[in-house]
């Protein structure tokens, strides 16, 4: 939950303005908002990967400041807009975040590679065995976000935040992604989904909030914000 | 010992390799002429009024504590000069004041401490300016690999903060490369001497009547002493610098560009 949560950027630059919402724990919530409206930034202070200059994020009623940063991060896991992978295979990758998980407290006697638990992240992202040994940067985009989405799961998270997963995918890869969100959120995680896309939008949204310009705003508002910009040939 | 001097009918015989230099460029067009004239007068200054200072500080029956005062300009100098050259990096004076002054305290620890030389004035002043001057180097290196990598590598520091990692852990693959980076030449430095550099302590003291042989033991115990100091100076840049550019909420700072 954010109350009146405000950012700051470089030059003053309001890039969240007082947004007030409200996320459930459970199922798809989509942010939707038009390029450069401060959706990725609601992700980041989500899981303190930057902190409000006025405002605070309640998660489960507690305060975030309040909170260990590392145990929130492994709890409320994150995916970015590019996928990013570390070097080397498949596996190392999944180890960088079952190690992460080992950080924390009460599992210290687990501190042993299970290959089988790494098999079940790759099966739920839909990837089979033959990745676990794949060169992480012989993968394709498709291919690579599902790795990180499996890396996510690893550290057990009770709430996903992905920002714009599927911006750099095709269509094909994009659907996987989407249904593979719906999956977690039948085994009872929540997710928070970025997107500038309307259709996307309304195809998971059991919930959705709308920003443009750093503020809440109206679906019309970004509606006509988002046709607008696909006039540009940037856009 | 013969005498060492070449006296001033030496030293402007010597400037004749200036005037060919300058010949060149303005042969050449390269337009140095003005720049090659600056810094040879600015380094004939410089010399000379250093020479004249040590001159003060090292005469025998002064007392050694000037030498180490002379040590610790030397430090502050050197942490002013790493701010200049690195201005990208974030505390780059305090970071490099404390890295230096680490290199001065090990490095002449170890010489006067294992009594390698004798703590003499004329040992403390051209030992400690040689610790001092290769490790400097190394920690501008070192200070800016580490920055351009974290702001490069961001992304990927970031998916490891995500993933629940303290920052020292998230950090920790990419300035090690970068230490690696700075520590490098120094290695190679150290490799090639004897074969393409005779490297200055050695060259001074054979020019200066000492047996070959003899130098060259003094030039060795230079060697891995300076290797030392630049591996002292760089970890320590490292430990202080990765420090200084996380939250202590383990967020990575933003991270300026250097000016082009």
């Amino acid at each position: 939950m954010l109350e009146s949560v405000t950012v700051v950027g470089e030059g003053g630059r309001r890039i969240l303005d007082r947004v007030s919402c409200q996320f459930p724990l459970c199922g798809v919530s989509v942010v939707l908002g038009p390029s450069g409206a401060g959706k990725t930034t609601l992700l980041r202070v989500c899981n303190r990967l930057e902190v409000p200059s006025e405002g605070r994020v309640l998660l489960g009623g507690r305060d975030l400041a309040a909170l260990d940063p590392l145990a929130l991060r492994r709890r409320v896991g994150m995916i970015f807009q590019r996928p990013v992978l570390f070097a080397e295979t498949v596996r190392d990758n999944l180890e960088v975040a079952r190690k992460a998980r080992m950080l924390g407290p009460g599992s210290l006697d687990q501190d042993r590679s299970d290959p089988a638990e790494l098999l079940e992240v790759l099966a739920v992202a839909g990837l089979d065995d033959t990745f676990l040994d794949r060169d992480a940067d012989q993968l394709s985009g498709g291919e690579a976000q599902r790795v990180c989405l499996a890396r996510a799961l690893l550290t057990r998270p009770s709430l996903l935040l992905m920002d714009e997963p599927t911006s750099s995918l095709d269509p094909a890869n994009s659907e996987v992604i989407e249904r593979l969100a719906r999956t977690l959120v039948d085994t009872g995680v929540g997710v928070v989904w970025v997107t500038h896309d309307l259709h996307q939008a309304d195809r998971l949204a059991e919930q959705a909030l709308v920003l443009v310009d750093g503020k809440v705003a109206s679906l019309d508002e970004a509606t006509a914000f988002i046709e607008r910009g696909r006039g540009r040939p940037d856009a | 010992m013969p005498e060492p001097g070449i006296g001033w009918t030496g030293l402007a015989a010597s400037l004749v390799l200036v005037a060919v230099a300058v010949g060149l460029s303005f042969a050449q067009r390269l337009r140095l002429e003005g720049p090659i004239l600056q810094a040879s007068s600015r380094a004939a200054i410089q010399l000379l009024l250093v020479g004249w200072a040590l001159q003060l500080v090292l005469r025998p029956d002064q007392p050694v504590v000037w030498a180490f005062t002379w040590v610790v300009a030397m430090v502050v100098f050197a942490a002013f000069t790493v701010r200049r050259r690195a201005p990208e990096v974030p505390a780059a004076f305090s970071i490099a004041l404390v890295a230096t002054a680490a290199v001065a305290i090990v490095s002449l620890g170890v010489i006067f401490g294992f009594g390698v030389f004798p703590l003499e004035g004329r040992a403390v002043v051209p030992l400690a300016g040689m610790m001092i001057g290769n490790s400097m180097t190394s920690e501008v290196l070192a200070a800016r690999r580490i920055v351009a990598e974290l702001r490069d590598k961001r992304p990927e520091v970031e998916a490891r903060l995500a993933l629940g990692y303290p920052w020292r852990s998230a950090a920790a693959p990419y300035v090690r490369d970068a230490l690696r980076t700075a520590l490098v030449p120094q290695i190679e430095a150290t490799k090639a001497v004897g074969l393409v550099i005779l490297p200055g302590a050695m060259t001074g003291l054979i020019l200066a009547g000492v047996d070959p042989f003899d130098a060259v033991v003094v030039q060795l115990a230079i060697m891995y002493l300076v290797l030392g100091s630049v591996a002292t100076s760089v970890t320590v840049v490292g430990v202080g610098l990765t420090r200084r550019l996380f939250t202590p909420d383990h967020r990575l700072v933003r991270l300026a560009r250097p000016a082009p």
